[in-house]
């Protein structure tokens, strides 16, 4: 007999309450039962950093966690930031910065220019620099997104 | 890349936690913020049989200071959280900046400081800091408490003395002495990643340019975290020269550690790499405490 545990998570507001196995990972929590597939799956073992989310506000790796481990948490995907009507400052400055190419890595960036701005709303390249280290792009050769970070401090203070 | 089945226990008390430890024996396994333990199971190079989750035993995340000067950490606080505490900013720098070289801060987000130390990994920081900082470990079971140094506590890699009915529950850090200064060295690929070598240092001066005691821990050159014992030996009672550094240094290179090879390095690299790092940490140790 599989064991299934009950959680209630929260996901963009809206709360969740599932039956999961143990071995579930949040990552896959996200995208197979709740079908938010903004949220990518890298090297699912913590190195890429693409399928950050944030946690009660702080991000964390969702393939690294089992969702059992989060019951009662507040979680917020990349789907929680903007629409392709009305995008989040943060994306705007990805756009307009080309700080992406295949867009993979993408959401991870974000989810974490999100925590990071929160505590830092007027970074220095260096700083930029420092807040990505943990997700990995293999396109841009990061300067554009170092620019597209600043950049997006600019225009979430002028908002 | 999905891990095996286990079976999943989420107690909400120490004494809840400690019954399921006892009931599970050898086939149960702390769960703490999983960093390590999760992307090993991911691999099935981890296969627990069953798993007791600590994330809803409040209890166990709290930093207090203690009476002497010191401060106690439950096992549970998370890296980020120790990071920013302003007791651990004021009494231990040098573990702040351990700790912002452990990975990034989505891991630090989650992970815990006595879930790596209880981990054991040879090539991580904590491990070496509470070696450095001369930690007490409070380690429970249903038959009670029991202590245990830092020193005593771990026998290799990924090994410590915790039974598998106990838990490391509490890291308690002794003041640190007047005239400490402090230096964190390492050399690896990346911001974030696995050192080729790591050694950690606090140099605590007597008043009249002479060395009261001298402390070196190094990782990610032996089967765990070390803590040299030449250091000490050669520079306390002394003035720290530059000669008698290197001395030092060139003998902790040679004698103290036992690093492997693999594809970021040799033996004779890493071991050249701890004798440049061991004199670099005690040199700024040294300027450090003299400010």
């Amino acid at each position: 007999m599989t064991q299934k545990v009950k959680v209630a998570i929260t996901v963009n507001g809206t709360l969740y309450e599932r039956e999961v196995e143990p071995r579930l990972l949040l990552s896959d929590f996200i995208r197979h039962d709740l079908g938010l597939k903004g949220t990518h799956v890298g090297c699912e073992h913590g190195l890429c950093g693409s399928c950050t989310v944030l946690i009660d506000g702080l991000s964390s790796r969702s393939c690294t966690l089992f969702a059992v481990m989060v019951d009662g948490s507040d979680i917020k995907t990349v789907e929680s930031l903007g629409t392709m009507e009305k995008m989040h400052p943060i994306q705007e400055a990805f756009q307009e910065k080309h700080a992406l190419q295949c867009g993979f890595c993408t959401p991870g960036f974000l989810m974490t220019t999100v925590e990071f701005l929160e505590g830092n709303p007027n970074p220095t390249a260096e700083e930029a620099r420092e807040a990505i280290d943990g997700n990995f792009c293999r396109c841009t050769g990061y300067e554009n997104i170092v620019e597209a970070v600043q950049l997006a401090a600019k225009k979430m203070a002028a908002d | 890349m999905k891990p095996a089945p286990f079976d999943y226990y989420a107690p909400t008390s120490v004494e809840e936690a400690l019954d399921k430890l006892t009931e599970l024996g050898y086939s149960g396994k702390v769960l703490a913020g999983g960093q390590s333990l999760i992307p090993a199971m991911n691999f099935r190079m981890a296969r627990p049989t069953a798993l007791v989750d600590l994330n809803k035993v409040k209890e166990l995340s709290y930093i207090k200071p203690t009476a002497d000067g010191g401060l106690a950490i439950g096992t549970m606080t998370r890296d980020s959280v120790v990071e920013e505490d302003i007791m651990v900013n004021e009494r231990y720098p040098i573990l702040v900046k351990t700790i912002k070289h452990i990975a990034h801060k989505q891991i630090r987000n989650r992970g815990t400081f006595g879930g790596a130390i209880a981990h054991a990994d040879p090539a991580a920081q904590l491990p070496a800091a509470a070696l450095l900082l001369d930690a007490n470990f409070k380690i429970l079971s249903k038959a009670g408490e029991r202590w245990v140094k830092a020193t005593d506590f771990f026998i290799g890699p990924f090994m410590t003395v915790l039974e598998p009915e106990e838990m490391l529950a509490e890291v308690v850090l002794p003041p640190m002495p007047a005239n400490t200064g402090a230096s964190y060295q390492q050399v690896s690929r990346q911001k974030g990643g696995y050192a080729q070598a790591a050694v950690i240092s606090t140099v605590t001066m007597d008043g009249s340019g002479k060395v009261k005691e001298a402390r070196v821990a190094l990782f990610s050159v032996g089967e765990s975290a070390l803590l040299a014992s030449k250091p000490n030996q050669v520079l306390a009672g002394q003035v720290p020269t530059a000669e008698a550094i290197e001395e030092v240094a060139a003998y902790v290179a040679k004698n103290e550690c036992d690093p492997g090879t693999d594809i970021h390095g040799t033996e004779e690299y890493r071991r050249n790499l701890v004798h440049v790092l061991v004199r670099r940490a005690l040199t700024d140790a040294v300027q450090q405490a003299k400010k």
